[in-house]
């Protein structure tokens, strides 16, 4: 019957993390961007780019990893705009998930799907 | 212990005040994420570098906490404003307690 939830391995670990970060805060969508290719080839190295006007910092998660969080980015005073790109290890297809806490201290979510051909966690 | 762990980082070597520039960096490091096993089935012991910042003239640009799920060989591009001529820093650190440092300079007109 687990198959009915649908859901990845790993994706009720990542709804904790978020409700760590966020103590359980409401999450708005729309505000911030997160770019990534539909298709990534080889999971090793995924490009990620993610954008977060009016952010303090942003955390990316990969909710079908076996560890969920993937880093956090603090912006300082002399960051430009909110926003950074890296390269990421994805283990299969999975969503990507960046929430933004906003320098109101409000939550903000951008979510994006991508398919892996090649998984990249070792193993 | 890392051996062969060289950062590169690209910044514009001359600006307007406050204005927007990209900087690139990467660093040469194998990232070993504590998932993978060798070939007795053992796992091989995480070592990555945790933790990336930028500052320019002792103000901070970025902090960035890593993840094992950061590729090998990190790669962060972001942007900073430069009020003056000065000094980035770029500083990582390794899980094993090495500290990578390498500065660059940038005249601002």
């Amino acid at each position: 019957l687990a198959s009915l939830t649908g859901l990845p391995a790993f994706a009720n670990q990542t709804e904790e993390a978020i409700a760590a970060l966020t103590g359980g805060a409401e999450i708005g969508e729309g505000v911030i961007t997160i770019d990534a290719p539909e298709i990534a080839e080889n999971g090793n190295t995924v490009p990620i780019s993610v954008d977060a006007p009016g952010a303090a910092q942003v955390t990316l998660y990969a909710d079908g990893n076996p560890l969920p969080a993937v880093a956090t980015f603090t912006f300082g005073p002399l960051s430009a705009s909110r926003s950074a790109s890296t390269r990421i290890r994805l283990a299969g297809t999975q969503n990507v998930i960046a929430i933004a806490k906003m320098e109101d201290g409000t939550f903000q979510k951008a979510q994006a799907n991508v398919k892996v051909t090649i998984g990249g966690c070792g193993g | 212990m890392a051996t062969g762990v060289k950062p590169r980082v690209k910044v514009p070597k001359s600006a307007a005040a406050g204005d927007t520039i990209t900087i690139k960096t990467l660093i040469s490091h194998k990232m070993e994420s504590g998932q993978r096993k060798d070939d007795d089935g053992n796992v091989i012991p995480r070592s990555i570098i945790n933790r990336f910042t930028a500052d320019f003239n002792g103000q901070n640009v970025i902090d960035v906490t890593l993840e094992p799920a950061i590729s090998t060989n990190p790669y962060f591009q972001f942007e900073a404003v430069v009020p003056e001529s000065g000094e980035f820093t770029f500083t990582w650190y390794d899980d094993d307690g090495d500290v990578y440092e390498t500065t660059k300079k940038i005249s601002v007109s």
